[in-house]
């Protein structure tokens, strides 16, 4: 599997999911947001958390309209796959991607904690080597956790099955406790908790090398 | 534009004193310019030219095998073997924080990142103390929320996992709070860059964001106390932009990377000034500044306002000409300013240009070099009366005296503010002692803590000093990790009161005593004098930040106790209860002697520690708060109740040094007690861990009660 991993300026995990996505067993090219075009192959498209652009004007708003984005955008559209954490789960909506908004925390602070989150479908090739239901223990650190949608697009959310994870306890007041959607193809995925701080037994943790290993299970077949 | 004239109360509104004075026109012959002024007040304030401390910071131990570069550069280089080093230090934005607490914060942040970075290093790990004001104070919660969003705000976003840290409440703090900010990094022990320029002709290249009227003056009014004029002195804190120091750290490191650079220093305290005197003096260099090239946020900026503006996230680099057009092409792609502002010139000059103007036109080392330097008057502190009529109290409502006040309550409410996870090498993150982070694609991993008790430190400078280094020690070792060198941020009053400066000296042979005793050099500083409101002074505050090294992740001691697990205590129990927690907390009472502190048992009981890890399930060392507020904390943290087997106030409480906590299982606690008797080190079984309640001799409490308070106290209080 070739994955490629966006950099804007102000990502900061940019690296840690390029490590991650290697420890699964994938090639990892990194790609500027200034360029214009994915490099050839590329099977998934990895959009980092941080805080491109200084989060100024929205976090998300200004990464999401810049050159890089429309090749991304391209790519989804192709049936590519798109993984987006964090301030890329935010690229995502701001894109158009993914639907509703992440929001200021209800309690309006930066929450960084390991929460557990339920597994709320397990047909997506992220989520497809967990059992439906099965808890997972990933961290959280954001500002602008807080998702938010129209009504009718959640019950569409639900209807399709499209809700990736929740929270167990829900740390930010997103809505039906949402910690993760898919696109309506189920091959774009964005989720504001951090599977690639948990790749390794020793971050306390290695939930999240499930994530990136269904992924690349269904590299494999494909 | 017309300069004011020097008149006696402009050079009194710049901070020098009639007698420095008269030393500047010794050294220039003639009455300076008003930019000159300005360049000598930056130059020769305290927070800069150390005048008051310098004498006493020489004696402290900063050598040793370890160590690559100490103090002088941005941040001290330590070896951790395999050709790697972590360059760290610890910076106070103690003044600017009280003024603004947010964005004091934040840039002390940004301001001891760029000291890491500027040295070729990318920071991999921070760590932040704080001193605040009595809950009860109508400023301390506002500054709390300010100051924590603050530290976050910058920290989470630049991308730097904060992996430590105090918070401790008192009421001398009350008009002038502490945030003393640490960071380290990481980088190649022969791809360190350090401040020296070298090379006539050279371009001096002005890099990252541009220079506004922020700031101006702000190392001088760190330098002088507070008084009811403070919100005037709002204009002189820095607004600091994450965002911008992101970039530049990404842009240094491939500008270092790609050979440029001769020397580089970042624009701190007393900006453009201090950063191109440090870099000609230290290569004996002159240094001309065209300032028409300087990027501007403003308009109409005065040569004064841009030698004095201390507007963050800026280097000043010298760099090898015939690398210009890749130098510029790196900081045009992260999208940051780049522009050759000056050069290096053969004499000893520091010739400022702007327009068709001379601004300054001085001898450059006699800015650094000739600094004031005091051999102030100091009295040693008197000794404390020891302490008498020692309270005996009900060891339950002890230690929720203890968990319930803010300064030793759970600090949740403060670190999950704080992104302690990001860059994914975080083994051990905040709460319970010392912060652990892999070196990246390494089995390796660095330790870190800080500490200091003030009340100590104020009731014997001496003992005080000692035991904020041995307690760092003992915190390294509880996680197995071998302390390797220290930075201490010493926090004091005004030096000018002979008691105060006999505070810091006190405190400064202290640390000395024991950095030498326990090998643990000092390779990085700051000082903060003038702490003080209305004349009062803060507690004297020596904070030492600290790293340990584990050259393996497998001597990593990061277990929790089990149901069942002996509790055991490595060291000797007296029960000092002298300047203790326990009798602050509970009875407001700040008396005593502070803890003797025998560095020769530091030592040996940390050596005995590391020595015999895999004989424990956890560790932890004993610190303010004694025996049971230790037990506590690592049996809540496990989820656990714990039995210990003392009920005297003495035994549960005193604070005597030199001692841990650890969990074992019997076969463990049966092992590790062999190796004590070879040893010579006092162990003595103390009580157990398990069930749901929390009892000390015959009182006991469910645990949910004292979890429940232990984690709700500090929001109460602040939040």
């Amino acid at each position: 599997m070739k994955a490629a991993v966006i950099t804007f300026p102000g990502s900061n995990c940019d690296r840690d999911l390029a490590v991650a996505f290697e420890a699964a067993g994938a090639e990892v090219v990194r790609v500027w947001h200034k360029d214009t075009s994915l490099p050839e192959g590329v099977d998934v498209v990895g959009i980092p958390g941080g805080f491109s652009f200084g989060d100024y004007l929205r976090c998300g708003a200004i990464a999401a309209r810049s050159p890089i984005a429309s090749a991304v955008a391209a790519h989804a559209a192709r049936g590519g796959f798109v993984l987006g954490i964090c301030n890329g789960f935010q690229v995502l909506t701001e894109t158009g991607l993914l639907p509703g908004a992440l929001m200021r925390n209800a309690g309006l602070k930066f929450i960084c904690k390991t929460v557990e989150l339920e597994v709320a479908t397990a047909d997506s090739a992220f989520t497809d080597g967990w059992a439906k239901g099965a808890v997972v223990r990933f961290p959280v650190a954001h500002h602008d956790g807080n998702y938010t949608v129209d009504a009718e697009t959640l019950a569409r959310l639900r209807a399709e099955d499209r809700v990736a994870f929740r929270y167990r306890a829900n740390p930010n007041g997103a809505m039906d406790d949402i910690a993760g959607v898919l696109s309506e193809n189920r091959r774009v995925l964005g989720l504001m908790p951090h599977p690639e701080r948990v790749v390794d037994p020793v971050q306390g943790g290695s939930d999240g090398m499930g994530l990136f290993r269904s992924l690349l299970g269904r590299m494999a077949l494909a | 534009m017309t300069e004011p004239d020097i008149t006696p109360e402009l050079i009194a509104a710049h901070g020098l004193k009639p007698d420095e004075y008269e030393r500047l026109l010794g050294i220039i012959g003639r009455e300076p310019t008003f930019t000159e002024l300005g360049i000598f007040s930056a130059m020769w304030n305290e927070h800069c030219s150390y005048k008051s401390s310098k004498k006493w910071l020489r004696t402290l131990p900063t050598t040793g095998p370890q160590v690559i570069c100490g103090p002088g550069e941005n941040a001290g280089v330590v070896d951790i073997g395999d050709g790697q080093a972590v360059i760290f230090k610890m910076e106070s934005h103690n003044h600017p924080s009280y003024i603004e607490p947010h964005q004091g914060a934040a840039t002390g942040v940004g301001g001891i990142l760029r000291d890491v970075f500027t040295m070729g290093a990318r920071p991999i790990a921070a760590m932040n103390a704080l001193s605040f004001g009595l809950p009860s104070h109508p400023k301390t919660a506002h500054l709390v929320k300010g100051v924590v969003e603050g530290v976050g705000g910058y920290g989470n976003a630049f991308g730097v996992p904060t992996v430590g840290g105090e918070v401790r409440f008192h009421r001398s703090y009350n008009g002038n709070c502490l945030v003393n900010a640490f960071a380290a990094g990481l980088a190649d022990a022969d791809k360190i860059f350090y401040s020296v320029a070298s090379g006539v002709g050279m371009p001096v290249v002005y890099l990252g964001a541009k220079t506004g009227r922020d700031g101006v003056g702000g190392a001088t009014m760190a330098s002088a106390e507070f008084d009811d004029t403070i919100e005037e002195k709002r204009p002189t804190v820095q607004v600091g932009d994450p965002f911008t120091e992101k970039r530049l750290l990404e842009a240094c490191l491939e500008l270092m990377a790609s050979g440029a650079v001769i020397s580089i220093q970042d624009m701190g305290a007393a900006g453009l000034t201090c950063s191109a005197v440090e870099m000609g003096d230290k290569g004996d260099l002159g240094i001309k500044l065209q300032l028409d090239a300087v990027p501007q946020r403003e308009s109409n900026m005065t040569a004064y306002e841009m030698m004095l503006s201390e507007s963050q996230e800026r280097m000043l680099m010298v760099l090898k000409p015939e690398k210009e057009a890749e130098a510029r092409a790196i900081f045009v792609k992260w999208d940051l300013d780049f522009a050759i502002v000056g050069e290096t010139i053969p004499e000893d000059r520091f010739l400022i240009l702007h327009g068709n103007e001379i601004k300054a036109d001085l001898p450059l080392k006699a800015l650094s070099g000739t600094a004031p330097e005091y051999d102030r008057p100091w009295v040693e502190t008197p000794k404390a009366a020891a302490l008498t009529d020692a309270p005996e109290v009900d060891p339950i409502e002890g230690l929720r005296a203890l968990i319930g006040a803010p300064s030793y309550a759970h600090k949740a409410w403060v670190y999950e503010q704080y992104d302690s996870m990001v860059m994914a090498d975080t083994v051990r993150a905040p709460g319970l002692g010392a912060g652990v982070v892999r070196v990246h694609g390494t089995g390796k991993a660095l330790a870190f803590t800080s500490d200091v008790t003030p009340r100590y430190v104020k009731a014997n400078p001496f003992e005080g000093g000692k035991q904020a280094v041995a307690e760092a020690y003992r915190n390294l070792s509880a996680v197995g990790a071998l302390p390797l060198a220290t930075t201490d941020n010493l926090n004091f009053g005004n030096p000018e009161k002979p008691e105060i400066m006999g505070q810091l000296v006190g405190a400064i042979k202290g640390i000395g005593e024991a950095c030498r005793a326990l090998d643990f050099p000092i390779v990085s500083g700051n000082v903060s004098l003038y702490n003080e409101t209305d004349g009062t002074g803060i507690l004297p505050t020596p904070t030492i930040g600290a790293v340990g090294l584990l050259s393996s992740l497998d001597e990593l001691i990061s277990g929790l106790p089990t149901e069942g697990c002996l509790a055991l205590v490595i060291g000797e129990t007296a029960g000092h209860l002298g300047q203790s927690a326990l009798l602050a907390e509970m009875f407001d009472r700040e008396e005593g002697d502070a803890p003797t502190v025998d560095l020769a048992a530091e030592r040996k009981h940390g050596e005995f520690l590391r020595a015999n890890r895999e004989k424990l399930t956890a560790a932890t060392d004993l610190a303010d708060g004694g025996l049971a507020l230790a037990a506590f904390e690592m049996a809540e943290a496990a989820g656990l109740g714990v039995a210990l087997d003392a009920a005297d106030t003495a035994t549960l409480f005193g604070e005597d040094q030199a001692r841990y906590l650890v969990a074992c299982t019997e076969a463990q606690a049966q092992a590790l007690e062999a190796a004590a008797a070879a040893a010579g080190v006092p162990l003595s079984r103390v009580g157990r861990f398990g069930s749901d309640s929390v009892s000390f001799g015959g009182k006991s409490a469910p645990l949910a009660d004292l979890s429940g308070l232990y984690r709700s106290a500090f929001e109460a209080a602040v939040g």
